[in-house]
């Protein structure tokens, strides 16, 4: 293998790799512009993976075979939500801590999916999973069309979510709302903007792109399911939103950063390179805690009041 | 919107609880069109509730709202809104990491199209707004680039643009300097034509200038009602604490400190705030023994860097601070409160105690490795307990227990524990910041006497407050910060209201 | 308000706390198709039939007990501390490797330094987090999530290479493990045929000493007071990045002692899988037990109950033992969110004003003015569970 070809495949793999984190990481930009931090991300995730993973297991030679992938999705996207609830119930009505509770919601993620992973489906079995779709014209062109053009159509989608979010984010009224309720509830109440009603649905949007990340690894990454699929991808994909300073487009880069050092990864491993395994498989993790060292706390950008309850009647 | 205009707004037996206190006391209270109302009290009496009742914010637990006779009942500021109702908070209520359009945009329901938010109508309202009243304000700078008196400009744009008609204001001169004030009043007497409006101050003076009649608030009741102009403000100031409130004053005739050698003394000191910029830009300062300097400024102008500088908290880029001749630029803070530093700081909350430690403890907060309170390592209980209970007389802490949580206290109790610890360390400087904020006569009175008793003890005490009447009280000389520099240091016999305010407003004489 | 009422309403909490974890396990087991009662009875009871059982929990209580010491002293002094599994298996590394290299010490030589080789390991694991957190300003659960995933690559490197027993290349089997410790290093058992190993006596000693360590001494006050408030106790003089680096080095000690003291009486081996997921039912440990040892010790055999209960459920009950998870979760989101109620004169008096309007009965008003507002004295409001501070006056 040359060094070019090397360099190429890094790139072709590098790209699918970047979407689990780049849907996860848009849904907890969201999240955390309206001043919640959602750890639970990587519960929901192994949540969405399973769930999406049930269809084209159980449907697999039925008159519904053909569209499980996307009941599978869609369930994915309603569990997502659903957590997403329950987390704002504990965190936004019941102002408790979030960085334990998402420790906590992380727990339950993990625990449901492999409780019902283990009863209903006993090993790891594959799905057909979601076929590639090449952009047709695009596809062909040299270099670019292999590493852009030729992916299974949640690439694209999750890329033009990424300028749809910004949209969201700074040109709607919901995100002006958003990024108040984040930054100075008071002020946004004072205003007659319900504070928790947006957190609600800052979190159940952020739900929703949490469970159809972990879709996105049962689905189309890996087609398949098991107990440590989603490993520590939500919690990167939380990491990543303080890389991305709190906007989808730098979100974007932190994820193609992420998914390049693994695709760098998997490349060491099958160019037959003499580097220990174990060693490549940390690189990503390495490289979290590397980022978010260098990052430095930005003034005046992000959501100032992150984390914080909210509390009307509580005097400042 | 939707609604007639209000004529005649009337609160009926608004009461309203919080644990333990009662905020609002059965409160009768009617406005009529175009007049202004002033609202007095100390602090504490329940103005604010009773306001935050009004803009929907909190539900009363009896009582009725009626406007022109009608009752209405007010469940989120947006119906408040609909009413043409509108507030300025005392804490101004803007985002600062967004721009003043999106600010007021937050609030314009009309702005939020299904897919869109339609800043160019905000603007265009804006613009209108400002150009009426003559409030000029930028539509596109980011909140926290502008001066505390163009974010009160914001303010009120952003209220006016909300449609209101009727307009409560909460202290809003509290930031602003003696000019900026003035220019408030004139400008509010002048929208008085058109609106009406609700003045809730403590300053007497300015309810003088500005009010056609006032109510006056004790502990959560109207104790008085009446047409300002027939009232003297030392009639009203009675009314408002219920007795006669001499605030002590400094005898400083006779003295001259020009020759002392400073106890503790502040040379050129350079300190970067927390934006990078130069907060502190050459300050010197030199406070003799038994001096109370006074440091008076507009907030925001590097007393908050000075004083974390002087503690430690904040190292300096150059300059020299001494105390007693132990040179302390730079140093930590534990070095520093063992040279014999005393520090109120400003948030009595998070940075005076460790809200869910008991009492007993936060009193012992900084020497708990002295020999008293702890030996080879491990705490003595019993001494720790015993020191509680003597400072609890002495400074007369009201808690159940001194195993009560501090955080549980009020203001005026948490303030007496600051200032028992602080002072029973007997240091040899101390630096106040604020030190009655928030806080009623009664306590303001005690902590008052303290200071005073420990300058007579000779003890050099940094005063930084925004409250003028308090500054010229207490301070044998008064310090005027402007921009991060000392502007001018005045007798304190000298300085007036008028002069200081220059001053803080940055016109330096020379 | 009067005691009586405070106490019915705090216990009311916790049962309906207790009640929703529950109600959160029922749920998943009847989405398995158990039946809801016998799985909850077989996790709580079946244990306990045996001295086998009995014994067995304990075991499982030991490395809970320790790792949720650990855990406390991070979460008093304000820091989350997520990396217990990492730092065990750190702990477990250095311990074996420190047991295996000097076979020929004498036994009260080399049970307490391969013990403290493991604290070492440990230490040095948490260390890490605690110095990116006060240096670098590094989220502490973050880097302790990614430092767990960096320790479990690194032991597997280890036991499948550097530290593998020989014996398995010659014999082919290639199973990741290493030798085994010798003699000298290993923890009595105490009860012939059982597992139970002295371990437990370091556990309880150990409770004792994070007990003094936090309440007793200048060290610990400081710790708390940093935790409890960090602004404060950096305007009081204490260096709060330091202490946090202390209480991260202790947290992860804690965590290799469980490691250590888990191979030296348990496996007496490092193999793959001894944390087993012990690092985050640790978590789960400490905020069961309030963050405090008298806590801790009951709430750890508690917790051993349920993790052996729940392998039982999988032959009893056909429930996969991962419920054990979806419990331990459930309980954590039950306990802080029961935790913003408990104490808080807010909710307290809603509850009192929403009682009373439902029976009728008068509420006595405050006296106006009143500016005391005392709630019960308790410093059981823990730094990392509180949130704001409850300010009882305006």
């Amino acid at each position: 293998m040359n060094g070019g070809s090397f360099v190429l495949n890094i790139l072709i793999l590098g790209v699918p790799f970047s979407v689990a984190l780049l849907l996860a990481g848009l849904g907890e930009t969201i999240n955390q512009r309206a001043g919640v931090f959602n750890l639970g991300c990587e519960g929901i995730m192994a949540m969405g993976a399973f769930v999406a993973f049930l269809p084209p297991y159980f449907l697999a030679g039925t008159s519904l075979a053909g569209s499980a992938n996307l009941i599978g999705l869609a369930l994915a996207m309603v569990v997502g939500t659903v957590l997403g609830l329950l987390f704002a119930l504990v965190v936004v009505t019941f102002r408790a801590p979030q960085g334990i509770a998402g420790i906590g919601l992380q727990m339950l993620g993990w625990g449901i999916a492999g409780t019902l992973f283990r009863h209903y489906v006993g090993g790891v079995t594959g799905v057909p999973g979601i076929a590639p779709m090449p952009i047709p014209v695009l596809s062909k062109i040299p270099v670019l069309g292999q590493v852009l053009f030729n992916h299974n159509p949640l690439v694209y989608i999750a890329f033009l979510l990424v300028p749809v979010f910004w949209y969201i984010l700074f040109k709607t009224p919901w995100g002006l709302k958003v990024r108040a309720v984040g930054t100075y509830p008071r002020a946004a109440d004072s205003l007659g903007i319900r504070v928790a009603r947006v957190r609600y649905q800052a979190l159940a949007l952020g739900g929703a792109m949490a469970g159809l990340a972990g879709a996105y690894l049962s689905l189309a990454q890996a087609k398949m399911f098991a107990d440590d699929l989603v490993a520590g991808r939500g919690f990167i994909a939380v990491a990543l939103v303080y890389f991305g300073r709190w906007h989808p487009v730098g979100v974007m880069l932190g994820a193609l950063l992420f998914s390049l050092a693994q695709a760098l990864q998997l490349s060491i491993q099958v160019a037959g390179i003499d580097f220990p395994y174990e060693f490549a498989v940390m690189l990503p993790y390495v490289l979290v805690i590397v980022v978010l060292a260098l990052v430095r706390k930005a003034r005046m950008v992000g959501p100032t009041e992150l984390g914080k309850p909210f509390d009307r009647e509580q005097r400042v | 919107m939707g609604h007639e205009p209000i004529r005649s707004l009337e609160l009926r037996g608004i009461t309203k609880r919080f644990p333990g206190i009662l905020a609002c006391d059965h409160i009768d209270l009617s406005v009529g069109e175009y007049s202004v109302r002033a609202l007095v009290g100390e602090n504490g009496a329940g103005k604010t509730t009773l306001m935050n009742i009004l803009m929907g914010l909190y539900q009363p637990d009896e009582g009725h709202i009626l406007i022109n006779g009608k009752e209405v009942r007010f469940r989120s500021p947006n119906d408040a809104f609909d009413h043409g109702i509108g507030m300025v908070h005392q804490h101004f209520m803007l985002v600062q990491n967004m721009t003043v359009v999106e600010n007021v945009a937050l609030g314009m329901k009309s702005a939020h199209l299904p897919f869109r938010l339609d800043l160019a109508s905000v603007r265009k309202k804006i613009v209108e707004v400002s150009e009426r009243h003559e409030l000029p304000v930028n539509p596109d700078a980011m909140v926290w680039q502008l001066s505390v008196g163009e974010q009160q400009r914001v303010e009120l744009v952003k209220t006016l643009c909300l449609g209101a008609r009727f307009l409560i204001l909460d202290e809003p001169t509290s930031a602003l300097t003696p000019q900026e004030t003035d220019e408030l009043i004139a400008l509010l007497s002048k929208m008085s034509g058109e609106l009406s409006i609700v003045f809730i101050s403590h300053k007497l003076h300015e309810v003088k200038a500005l009010s056609d009649t006032v109510s006056i608030l004790r502990r959560g009741r109207i104790v008085f009602e009446g047409r300002t102009e027939n009232h003297s403000p030392s009639e009203l100031a009675a009314l408002m604490t219920g007795h006669e409130v001499e605030l002590p004053r400094v005898d400083s005739t006779g003295l001259d400190r020009s020759g002392d050698r400073g106890l503790l003394s502040i040379r050129d000191l350079r300190v970067r705030g927390d934006r990078g910029n130069l907060a502190l830009d050459g300050v010197t300062l030199e406070i003799a023994p038994g001096e109370i300097i006074g440091l008076a400024g507009v907030s925001g102008n590097g007393q908050r860097e000075l004083a974390e500088a002087l503690n430690g908290l904040r190292r300096p880029e150059s300059g020299s601070i001494n105390l007693d001749g132990v040179e302390l630029a730079g140093s930590s803070a534990s070095r520093i409160i063992a040279e014999g530093m005393g520090y109120i700081p400003e948030d009595r909350n998070t940075e005076g105690i460790v809200p869910s430690f008991s009492v007993r403890e936060n009193l012992v907060l900084k020497d708990i490795g002295q020999r008293d309170w702890s030996r080879g390592g491990f705490l003595r209980l019993g001494a720790i307990a015993a020191n509680a209970a003597g400072l609890r007389e002495r400074f007369d802490i009201r808690c159940p227990s001194t195993d009560t949580a501090a955080g549980s206290l009020s203001g005026g109790n948490i303030q007496k524990v600051i200032l028992a610890r602080e002072l029973a360390r007997g240091p040899k400087a101390l630096v106040a910041v604020y030190p009655t904020r928030g806080l009623d006569m009664g306590a303001e009175e005690f902590i008052h006497k303290q200071l005073l008793a420990r300058r007579a003890e000779g003890v050099a005490i940094l005063l930084i407050s925004e409250e003028l009447e308090e500054i010229m009280n207490l301070s044998d000389r008064v310090a005027v910060i402007y921009k991060g520099k000392i502007l001018k240091v005045v007798p304190g016999r000298d300085a007036t209201k008028r002069s200081l305010g220059l001053l803080m407003a940055g016109v330096s004489d020379e | 308000m009067n005691k009586s009422f405070k106490f019915a309403y705090n216990a009311a909490i916790v049962v309906a706390a207790a009640a929703a974890a529950m109600g959160i396990g029922a749920i998943v087991l009847a989405a398995v198709g158990a039946n809801i009662g016998k799985a909850y009875l077989v996790i709580l009871t079946e244990p306990l039939k045996d001295m086998i059982g009995i014994t067995e929990i304990v075991v499982r209580a030991i490395p809970l007990s320790l790792i949720a010491l650990g855990i406390a002293i991070a979460f008093r002094s304000g820091i989350l501390n997520i990396g217990a599994e990492g730092q065990m298996m750190m702990g477990i590394l250095a311990s074996s490797a420190t047991a295996i290299a000097l076979p020929d010490l004498p036994r009260p030589l080399l049970v307490p330094l391969a013990i403290l080789a493991g604290a070492a390991g440990g230490a040095l694991w948490g260390g890490i987090a605690g110095v990116l957190k006060a240096r670098l300003g590094v989220n502490e659960i973050l880097s302790t999530v990614m430092l767990n995933y960096i320790a479990a690559q690194f032991y597997t490197f280890l036991l499948r290479g550097p530290m593998m027993d020989p014996e398995e290349l010659v014999m082919g089997s290639g199973t990741p493990q290493t030798v085994r410790i010798p003699r000298g290093a290993w923890l009595d058992r105490i009860l012939p045929g059982t597992r139970l190993h002295t371990g437990a006596f370091i556990a309880l000693g150990l409770a004792l000493v994070v007990f003094f360590l936090l309440w007793r001494t200048s060290a610990g006050f400081r710790m708390r007071a940093a935790g409890a408030e960090a602004k404060a106790a950096r305007y009081a003089g204490v260096s709060v990045e330091r202490y946090l680096i202390i209480a991260m080095l202790l947290s992860g000690a804690l965590a290799g002692i469980a490691g250590s003291v888990e191979i030296l009486g348990v496996h007496r081996r490092a193999i793959e899988g001894v944390t087993g997921g012990y690092g985050f039912t640790g978590i789960v440990v400490a905020l069961f037990g309030g963050l405090h040892p008298a806590g801790i010790i009951p709430a750890s055999l508690f917790f051993g109950l349920l993790l052996l209960g729940a392998d039982m459920t999988q032959r009893l009950a056909d429930v996969p033992a991962n419920m054990v998870l979806v419990l331990q979760g459930a309980i954590i989101l039950a306990i802080v969110s029961a935790r913003q109620f408990m104490n808080n004169p807010y909710a307290q008096d809603k509850a009192a004003r929403l009682l009373s309007r439902l029976f009728g009965k008068p509420e006595p008003p405050a006296p106006p003015g009143s500016i005391e507002a005392c709630p019960d004295p308790s410093d059981s409001v823990d730094p990392c569970l509180a949130g704001e501070p409850q300010e009882a006056t305006r």
